[in-house]
C-alpha cells in the first residue's frame, strides 16, 4: 500500500498543474483587458462574407476596442456552437445570430439584455424590425440585415415558353402546369423539406402566426388555417408531379438552377449573391418579381433569413460589444461596407439608402431598380413572433415534410407532427403552453 | 515460411497461456524495499496512462450517466430561463418510448445485416484470390483495395453522394446511352443500401489486410501436404484457409458489427441531399439530434448511455458464443 501516496502526490500535483494552466489562462486575459493600460478584446462569430474587412476598418479607427472574427459556421449550426461554447463557459463576446434563433438564445441565457445600451439607435431601425429583437420588453440584439421574400424567375426561359410572370400563387400553379406540359425535363420550382426558414416566410405572408406570447402563456400555432393553406398548397403541386420535391441548396439543385431546369425561386433580397454563387452561367437571365399572392391585388410578403447581432451575457464587455455592434448596424460607413462587401440588406432605415444599393446585383446586371423595388416590397413584409424552441419546430420541419413527400401524404399532416413535437417540447421543458 | 518448427494451430496458441505462466512464476518474487522501489516506478510509469484514461474516458462517462438524470426546466413563466435540476430516470423513460429510436434501431438491423455479410465476403473474397498462386499484380491490388480504406469516412460520401445525385451523376448518363432507367439510389427503397454501399467501399481493404495477413502466417507445409493429397485451389481455401482464418473471421466480425452500431459520418452527410434520410435515421443521429439541434443533452446523455450498455451487451455476447467455437481450442 505503499505506492499509493505517490499516486496521490503524482496525480494531484498533476491536476494543480491543469487547474493552474485554465485558470492562469482566462485570469491572464481577463486582466489583460480589464486593465486601462491594455485594449478591450472582443472576438464575434458572423458568417457575413468579408466581415473581417468591415471589423477592420473599426479596428482601425477604435484602438481601444479591438475585436476579432471568426467564421466557425453559419445559420442553425452557428447556434449550435454557441450554445455548447456557452454550457461550456467560454462563447464569443458577440454572435451574428437569425431572428428565429434569438427566443432560442434568450432562453439559454446566451444573449444579454442590451436594453440600456442601444437607447441611441432608437430611431435608426423601424418599429417592426426593432420587434425582431424585443422579448417582454427588453433588447437582446440589433437588427442587421432582413430578408424579405420575393420571385427570382429565369426570363429568357419564360419568354421560351411563352410564360407568364405569376402575380397569384393560382397563377403560379397555373405556369407550373404548363411549363410541364411543354418540356417535361423542366420545373419550375422545386418545394424543399430542408428550408424550415423559406416555409415559414411563405406561411407569415399567408397570415400564419406560430407562436404568440400574451404575457402568461404560450400559444403555439403552426398548423393554423394559414399554415395548412400554404402546405396543401404545395402538397399539391408536388403530389400533382408540377413542382420538383429536391431539397434546395445541395449540389444537385445548384446544378438544376445553372442548367435551367428549375425556372423560378421563391426567395428573398438575398438571393441574387446565392445565384452569383451556384449558377454563375446565368448571369443576365434572371429577373425579379415581388411573390405571388394569396388573393389578386395583396403585396404582403414574408420575411426568409435576417439576423441580428446579439452579445453574449457571458462577455465581461458587454458595454463595449454593444457599442461595437452599434456601429456595425447604423453607422454609415459601416452599412455602406456590409452591403458592398458583405451582400447583405441592411436592416437599418439608414442602410436601405446607401449609394452601393443604387447598383443592380452582379447576376442581374440590366435590374437597376432592383434595390428600390426591394425598398417597396419591404415596406408589406411581416413576420411572426418566434418562440423559444423554434429549433426543435425547425427539426421537425424538416423531417416531417420529407416524410410526407417520401409517403406520398398531405403536408398539413406534416404540420401536425410539426405542431405535436413544438408543444411537447415547450411543455417539457416547463413553459406555460396553450395549444392554438 | 517464417515458423518452420510450428507445425498447425494448437501449438501456436498454447503459448498465449504460456506468457501469462511466465508472469506468473518467471520473476523472482523479491521482498522487501527493492520491490516496493521497483513497484513505485511501475506506478510512475502508468501515471500518464492511467490519468489520461481517468480524464478523458473515465470522466466523460461518468458525466454522461449524471447528466442523464437532468434537465433543463424553464423557470420565471414567458420567455424565463432555463435552470437544470435532477429528474431521477425520466430522460430514461423517455428516451425508451419515443419510438424513433426504435425506428433508427430497425434501420440499423437492416443496415448491419447487409453491411457485415458483404463487406466481411468481399473481404475474405479478395483475401483468398490474392493468397492464391499465380495471382499477378498482387501488390497493386492489394494496395487498390486497400486505398479506400484511407479516404475519410466523409469525404467518401460526398464522393458517393455527388454519384447518388442524379442531375450530377456519370453514372445517370451511362444509364441514360444505354437506354435504361436510372435507378434512384437515395430513393426509398434503395437508400440503405445506398448508405450501406459507402460503409463497404470503405471497410472491405481494411478487413481484406487483417485477413490476408493472417493467411499469411499459415505455415506452407500444410498446404504442401494438401496438395500432395490432390486437393485444387478452391479445395484449399475452403477447406484449409477458411477454416484457419474462423479466429481472425470472429474478429472482422466484431470490429464490423461496433462499426456498423456506430454509424453516423455516412447518413449524417448524406441527410441534406434526399428526403428519404431523416434527423433520427440511425441511433447516433438522434443522440447529435437531441443534444445540439434540440438543444436537449439530458435526454441524449440517456439515449447514448443505453446505446452504450446495448453495444457492450450484443459484443461481449457475441464474443461468449462465438469464442467457444472459434478459439475453443486455446482453452
Amino acid at each position: 500500500m505503499r505506492p499509493i501516496p505517490i499516486i496521490r502526490a503524482v496525480c494531484g500535483l498533476l491536476a494543480v498543474a491543469l487547474l493552474a494552466a485554465c485558470t492562469g489562462g482566462s485570469e491572464s486575459t481577463s486582466r489583460s483587458t480589464e486593465t486601462a493600460s491594455g485594449p478591450v478584446k472582443l472576438t464575434f462569430w458572423s458568417w457575413v462574407p468579408s466581415i473581417d474587412k468591415v471589423v477592420a476598418t473599426w479596428n482601425a479607427q477604435h484602438p481601444d476596442i479591438q475585436v476579432s472574427v471568426s467564421k466557425p459556421a453559419q445559420g442553425d449550426e452557428l447556434v449550435t456552437k454557441v450554445l455548447t461554447a456557452h454550457k461550456a463557459g467560454n462563447p464569443p463576446d458577440l454572435v451574428q445570430a437569425e431572428y428565429q434563433a434569438l427566443p432560442t438564445l434568450v432562453t439559454n441565457g446566451v444573449a444579454a439584455d442590451v436594453t440600456e445600451f442601444v437607447v441611441p439607435a432608437e430611431q435608426a431601425f423601424p418599429a417592426g424590425t426593432w420587434n425582431l429583437v424585443t422579448f417582454g420588453g427588453k433588447r437582446y440584439a440589433l437588427p442587421q440585415d432582413v430578408g424579405p421574400m420575393m420571385l427570382y424567375y429565369r426570363k429568357d426561359l419564360f419568354d421560351r415558353y411563352g410564360l407568364t410572370v405569376p402575380a397569384t400563387w393560382d397563377e403560379f400553379a397555373e405556369t407550373a402546369r404548363t411549363l410541364r406540359e411543354k418540356d417535361p425535363k423542366r420545373y419550375l420550382t422545386t418545394f424543399s423539406s430542408a428550408d424550415p426558414g423559406w416555409f415559414a416566410g411563405l406561411a407569415a405572408q399567408a397570415g400564419a402566426a406560430w407562436w404568440s406570447f400574451d404575457g402568461d402563456s404560450w400559444t403555439v400555432a403552426i398548423n393554423d388555417a394559414a399554415s395548412k393553406r400554404v402546405a396543401d398548397y404545395w402538397g399539391g403541386l408536388v403530389a400533382e408531379g408540377v413542382v420538383a420535391d429536391k431539397p434546395m441548396y445541395t449540389p444537385d439543385w445548384n446544378t438544376r438552377m445553372n442548367k435551367g431546369t428549375l425556372l423560378a425561386w421563391p426567395s428573398a433580397v438575398w438571393g441574387p449573391g446565392v445565384l452569383s454563387g451556384i449558377a454563375p452561367d446565368t448571369k443576365g437571365k434572371w429577373a425579379m418579381a415581388p411573390l405571388p399572392a394569396w388573393t389578386a391585388g395583396d403585396r404582403r410578403t414574408g420575411f426568409w433569413g435576417g439576423s441580428s447581432t446579439a452579445v453574449s451575457a457571458k462577455s465581461k464587455h458587454r458595454e463595449q460589444a454593444t457599442r461595437f455592434a452599434l456601429w456595425l448596424n447604423t453607422d454609415p460607413a459601416a452599412l455602406e461596407a456590409l452591403v458592398t462587401q458583405g451582400g447583405i440588406y441592411p436592416a437599418a432605415s439608414a442602410g436601405q439608402s446607401v449609394p452601393a444599393l443604387g447598383k443592380a446585383p452582379e447576376i442581374m446586371p440590366d435590374a437597376t431598380d432592383f434595390y428600390p423595388t426591394v425598398k417597396e416590397i419591404s415596406t408589406q413584409a411581416t413576420g411572426f413572433t418566434w418562440g423559444p424552441n423554434v429549433n426543435v419546430a425547425y427539426s421537425s420541419y424538416k423531417d416531417a415534410f420529407a416524410k410526407a413527400i417520401k409517403d406520398g401524404t398531405p403536408f398539413s399532416g406534416a404540420l401536425e407532427t410539426m405542431q405535436k413535437a413544438t408543444v411537447a417540447d415547450m411543455t417539457k421543458a416547463g413553459f406555460p403552453v396553450s395549444a392554438g | 515460411m517464417p515458423f518452420p518448427s510450428r507445425s498447425s494451430g494448437p501449438s501456436t496458441s498454447d503459448r498465449l497461456p504460456g506468457s501469462d505462466r511466465s508472469a506468473r512464476s518467471g520473476r523472482p518474487v523479491r521482498s522487501g524495499r527493492s520491490a516496493r522501489v521497483r513497484n513505485r516506478a511501475a506506478y510512475l510509469f502508468l501515471t500518464p496512462a492511467t490519468v489520461l484514461f481517468l480524464a478523458f474516458l473515465v470522466a466523460p462517462i461518468c458525466y454522461a450517466v449524471v447528466l442523464s438524470t437532468r434537465a433543463s426546466t424553464v423557470t420565471g413563466g414567458g420567455i424565463g430561463v432555463r435552470v437544470e435540476r435532477f429528474v431521477g430516470l425520466r430522460n430514461y423513460r423517455d428516451a425508451l418510448s419515443d419510438p424513433e429510436l426504435w425506428q433508427s434501431m430497425v434501420r440499423l438491423l437492416w443496415y448491419g445485416l447487409i453491411v457485415v455479410p458483404v463487406m466481411l465476403g468481399c473481404a475474405l473474397l479478395f483475401a483468398l484470390l490474392l493468397d492464391a498462386r499465380r495471382v499477378r499484380a498482387k501488390r497493386f491490388s492489394r494496395i487498390a483495395i486497400f486505398l479506400p480504406y484511407a479516404v475519410p469516412g466523409v469525404v467518401a460520401t460526398l464522393l458517393w453522394g455527388f454519384l447518388y445525385l442524379p442531375d450530377i451523376s456519370p453514372l445517370h448518363d451511362l444509364f441514360g446511352l444505354v437506354g435504361l432507367a436510372a435507378p434512384d439510389p437515395l430513393g426509398p427503397e434503395l437508400v440503405i443500401g445506398a448508405v450501406a454501399n459507402i460503409a463497404i467501399w470503405g471497410g472491405t481493404g481494411f478487413n481484406m489486410i487483417v485477413l490476408y495477413t493472417s493467411l499469411r502466417a499459415v505455415p506452407s507445409e500444410l498446404y504442401d501436404a494438401a496438395r500432395i493429397d490432390g486437393c485444387g485451389e478452391i479445395g484449399l481455401a475452403t477447406r484449409i484457409k477458411i477454416p484457419l482464418l474462423v479466429p481472425a473471421l470472429v474478429m472482422t466480425g466484431i470490429f464490423s458489427l461496433i462499426a456498423t452500431l456506430q454509424v453516423y459520418s455516412e447518413p449524417a452527410t448524406l441527410r441534406p441531399l434526399t428526403n428519404t434520410i431523416s434527423s433520427t435515421w440511425v441511433p447516433l443521429m438522434k443522440v447529435y439530434r437531441d443534444a445540439f439541434v434540440n438543444g436537449d443533452p439530458y435526454l441524449a446523455a440517456a439515449t447514448s448511455v443505453v446505446l452504450a450498455l446495448g453495444t457492450l451487451v450484443v459484443s461481449l455476447g457475441l464474443l461468449r458464443v462465438l469464442q467457444d467455437r472459434a478459439f475453443g481450442e486455446e482453452r
